[in-house]
């Protein structure tokens, strides 16, 4: 930018010395919660989760049990968004789904997280032949489509709640082992370090204690776009057959389900592909508002 | 010279990348816990049938012997036979690339036909309102299940308003057009979060920059400064967030073909799961890496095309 | 007296910064003759760069023109809109930025970027403004200019680049230049070769130059004219020659004093003590009675107008007189 920064405020002297200590005291960063875009975000997400966590308390029926009296009864008193073709209350199936979907996202993306952030770490920071390898395995589990891999993987594994686990971990850690290691190659040769080191300290104390609390932030923002392409996975397996097995209720065998419906009953097909659009938005928010947060101020 | 040396050395490096993609899909088979061969060939397993897969795969041979025949045989162009078909994967592969290919590269230029316009909306009143409603299309998109979107399309659009076929590749060059727009137009929209926000960010940073101010102090006209200055340096950095991502584009076609019943790979390969037809399972793998492979190529050769200052920096 | 080229009149800028409004150019008005080289001095954030870029309309966006006028052929710029503005950028105005490295776009051929202006504003085709091209790029010293046209500015060093620069400033012959600190980010030899090409090709061609640096020296090379600004205002002006000779504002003062001079070297640089004020809120009076040695109680009232001295030069200090004194000690010392 051209020469001239106009730092408003840079006069101690001449700015009275209340304004002065007052601009001291202000963090360097937003305040959190006047951030729009995090609190949206949280707001969101806090009463998906009330609301799936309370579920029992919020609906009397059974989301597993069929009732073929009431079965495809369109929205109504008793049934706030109406019955599948088994009789079953769709919205009890959307809490009760929305239960085993989120929870298994949230679940899933811990083992990747640490997998990821350990090997990271070790390849940033002690670099050489055993940065090479653990980057070169980095390459090609990511020259395969995240997609068809978790689907093969699955298929290999055989479907249900298991196999989803270990299919997430095998593909998802390579986004968090990339962030964590680019952060500790930069990281890595600050003064804080080369203090640590010539202080003697282990160079595992010195990434756990010393780097990965600095680097960490960037892990963290990633998990949350990586939690909403967990539920996408879950979802899309589950869609197919190949993830959450029925009677089960999931928001991607309930959109299976209902899809022969669409013309006639599309709620049960649209609302729990709305259900994940909405969660989708909040995760992302947080996010985002976490990442405004972190960027050093202008 | 200075450009073709460093597409030949990202060539290289490519290599070892294939030659792990081919292990991986290797070992896919090992994963099965009991033997391979009787699993593959599930209701299909007779005490000969086992004894020929074990011969052709030589699978009471060490691991390395294993590996060497079945690259052996990738390099002759056998990716194996399927057990549901009764041919060979390469013919079934090959006959369905082009649909595939198709939607991919639909998707694309929808994903920036769509995506481009937006990012520039966004980008030239940065915080006014315009910016924040862009902003938040690619919040939904991240979260939108692209089978989701593609059956809503399908049921509005095709059925009930007939404007677009619901399933099908069509036939000819314009049916193609006709047929594959609802399944790109479904990809694209996966897309385009990641295009809209890397090209917005690639774009206020391009505006900020000192040369744009050259540009604007010489007296240059509002379309020209854009498109010659702006956009020509915001393509850059966007063209590589888009090859990062493009893994995940073509992942998105495989469900995106189920659903709209398009006889590409995806679709192979979903169906050879229901079959438990393994090799085509691991060879329609196997091809999907090496597409992803071949693709990043590409992103890093427009990279060096675009950017002249590539050829000494590397 | 003829028209002034350019005519600036109690210009104000502001800027909308996070801890309020910053007044950046506070009320700073300048003439620039036909011919003529003036040159703009101050430390960083005084406010040159921010009265260079208003000129032409080329502020960064969180900053506005707020009061004053912008004369040139009796048209005021500061009230023009952009497109209108594009006609003077370029023929009647161009600029010369600080950073030759980031100034130019690094994905376009240098010489076209140089040929830019003038198939933008002189309807030249491609062909002919390629010649121009060429031909402006061997008048500013670049060898081998019919090669290194299709060369990209990453291949030059930051001296070439500047050239560049100065090559598309003169492409559409303007009447008048405007240069944000061209040369601060070079080597100083490479600097002086520069000052020396920009000062010739302004003389053989009549083109007046505004001059903005915080190097007392190169201004005393290349300008005829001299205002020093501080603080967002211009605190003296008048001729290079009296203003150096006789400095009648304590901080023009400082500025000589901080100043290594080889023709009378001291045992030790002066720095002025305290730093730049607030432009959210100034100080009381003259804003540079805080840092000055000579501040007394009237300074601290109220701001002190421009006032002349003598033909042609004029200073902001209430107590002027009080340098000149200085000087004669000194000039007694040595």
């Amino acid at each position: 930018m051209s020469a001239i920064s106009l730092s408003a405020g840079a006069g101690a002297p001449d700015s009275p010395p209340k304004e002065a200590a007052a601009e001291r005291a202000r963090p360097r960063r937003h305040r959190w919660y006047r951030q729009p875009a995090l609190m949206a975000g949280i707001g969101i997400i806090g009463v998906i989760l009330v609301l799936v966590i309370a579920a029992p308390l919020i609906t009397p029926y059974n989301p597993d049990t069929p009732n073929f009296s009431a079965a495809l009864v369109g929205p109504s008193a008793h049934h706030l968004l109406g019955t599948d073709q088994l009789g079953r209350d769709t919205w009890t199936r959307l809490l009760y789904g929305g239960r085993v979907d989120l929870h298994i996202a949230f679940l899933a993306v811990l083992l990747p997280f640490v997998l990821g952030t350990i090997l990271g770490s070790v390849a940033g920071y002690f670099g050489g032949w055993i940065d090479m390898i653990i980057m070169r395995l980095v390459d090609i589990v990511v020259a395969f489509p995240f997609f068809v891999l978790i689907i093969a993987l699955v298929f290999v594994l055989g479907p249900g709640e298991r196999s989803i686990y270990i299919a997430i971990t095998l593909v998802g850690w390579v986004s968090y082992a990339r962030i964590i290691r680019g952060e500790i190659l930069v990281a890595k040769r600050q003064e804080y370090v080369l203090a640590a080191q010539s202080g003697g300290l282990s160079n595992l104390r010195i990434i756990g204690r010393h780097l990965l609390p600095n680097v960490i932030t960037q892990a963290i923002i990633y998990a949350m776009s990586d939690i909403v392409q967990d539920i996408l996975a879950i979802v899309t397996l589950s869609y197919l057959g190949l993830g959450i097995q029925p009677p089960t209720p999931d928001w991607g065998s309930m959109i299976s389900n209902g899809q022969n419906f669409l013309t006639t009953h599309w709620q049960l097909t649209t609302i729990p592909g709305l259900a994940v659009v909405v969660t989708g938005l909040g995760l992302s928010l947080i996010g985002d508002g976490l990442a405004d947060l972190m960027r050093p101020g202008q | 010279m200075g450009r073709m040396t460093f597409v030949f050395r990202r060539l290289l490096l490519l290599v070892p990348t294939a030659l792990g993609v081919t292990i991986i899909t290797f070992f896919m088979i090992h994963l099965i816990p009991g033997d391979p061969a009787r699993t593959i060939l599930g209701i299909h397993a007779t005490p000969r049938a086992i004894a020929i897969l074990h011969r052709e795969w030589g699978l009471d041979r060490p691991l390395v012997d294993q590996y060497w025949l079945y690259m052996d045989r990738l390099v002759h162009g056998n990716l194996g036979t399927s057990l549901y078909y009764n041919t060979g994967v390469s013919g079934l592969v090959t006959s369905r690339l082009p649909a595939t290919l198709w939607l991919i590269i639909y998707a694309a230029v929808l994903g920036v036909i769509i995506s481009v316009p937006l990012a520039m909306i966004a980008a030239s009143r940065k915080d006014a309102v315009r910016d924040h409603v862009v902003r938040v299309v690619p919040l939904l998109g991240l979260g939108m299940p692209a089978f989701w979107l593609a059956l809503i399309l399908q049921s509005e659009l095709g059925v009930r308003y007939q404007l677009f076929p619901v399933t099908g590749y069509g036939s000819g060059f314009f049916g193609h057009l006709h047929s594959m727009f609802l399944p790109s137009l479904t990809v694209a929209v996966a897309l385009c979060p990641v295009i809209i926000r890397s090209l917005r960010a690639s774009m206020l940073n391009v505006l900020g920059a000192d040369f744009v101010t050259t540009a604007r102090a010489k007296g240059v006209p509002g379309h020209r400064l854009f498109v010659r200055h702006v956009l020509r340096n915001a393509v850059i950095p966007a063209v590589t967030v888009l090859g990062i991502n493009i893994g995940f584009l073509i992942g998105g076609t495989v469900i995106v073909e189920q659903v709209f019943a398009i006889p590409g790979v995806g679709q192979l390969m979903i169906n050879s799961i229901f079959e438990r037809d393994f090799p085509v399972v691991q060879a329609v793998a196997l091809v999907f890496g090496i597409m992803v492979v071949l693709v990043n190529l590409l992103t890093d050769v427009a990279y060096a095309a675009l950017d002249p200052r590539v050829r000494f920096d590397r | 007296m003829s028209q002034p080229l350019l005519q600036v009149d109690d210009l104000h800028v502001q800027i909308a910064g996070r801890r309020g409004i910053v007044r950046a150019v506070d009320g700073v008005s300048l003439e620039v003759p036909a011919g003529e080289a003036v040159g703009l001095v101050g430390e960083s954030g005084s406010g040159k760069s921010m009265t260079l870029r208003a000129i032409l309309g080329v502020l960064p966006p969180e900053a506005r023109v707020t009061a004053g006028r912008v004369l040139l052929d009796g048209a005021d710029l500061a009230h023009l809109g952009n497109s209108q503005l594009n006609k003077i950028r370029g023929p009647k105005i161009a600029m010369i930025f600080q950073e030759p490295m980031s100034a130019l776009n690094p994905v376009m051929r240098v010489g076209s970027q140089i040929a830019e202006g003038p198939q933008v504003h002189l309807g030249m085709n491609r062909r002919q403004a390629a010649e121009r091209a060429v031909d402006l790029m061997r008048r500013v010293g670049i060898p081998d200019a019919e090669r290194r046209y299709r060369s990209f500015p990453h291949e030059f060093s930051g001296g070439m680049r500047q050239r560049v620069m100065i090559a598309i400033a003169l492409s559409c012959e303007p009447e008048l230049i405007l240069c944000d600190e061209p040369t601060t980010a070079l080597d100083v030899t490479i600097q002086d070769q520069i000052l020396r090409l920009l000062t010739k090709l302004c003389r053989e061609s009549g083109t007046s130059l505004v001059f903005v640096t915080h190097d007392l020296p190169v201004v005393a090379q290349v300008c005829d004219q001299l205002a020093v600004m501080y603080a967002g205002r211009i605190v003296e002006r008048g001729s290079v020659q009296e203003v150096l000779t006789e400095p009648s504002h304590p901080y023009t003062l400082g500025l000589l004093r901080s100043a290594p001079d080889v023709d009378h070297p001291r045992s030790s640089l002066e720095a002025i003590p305290g730093s730049p004020p607030s432009l959210v809120s100034p100080p009381a009076g003259c804003r540079f009675h805080p840092r000055c040695k000579f501040a007394e109680e009237d300074c601290t009232v109220t701001e002190p107008p421009l006032r002349l001295i003598d033909a042609g030069h004029a200073t902001a200090c209430l107590h002027f007189e009080r340098c000149l004194d200085e000087l004669r000690t000194e000039g007694a010392d040595r």
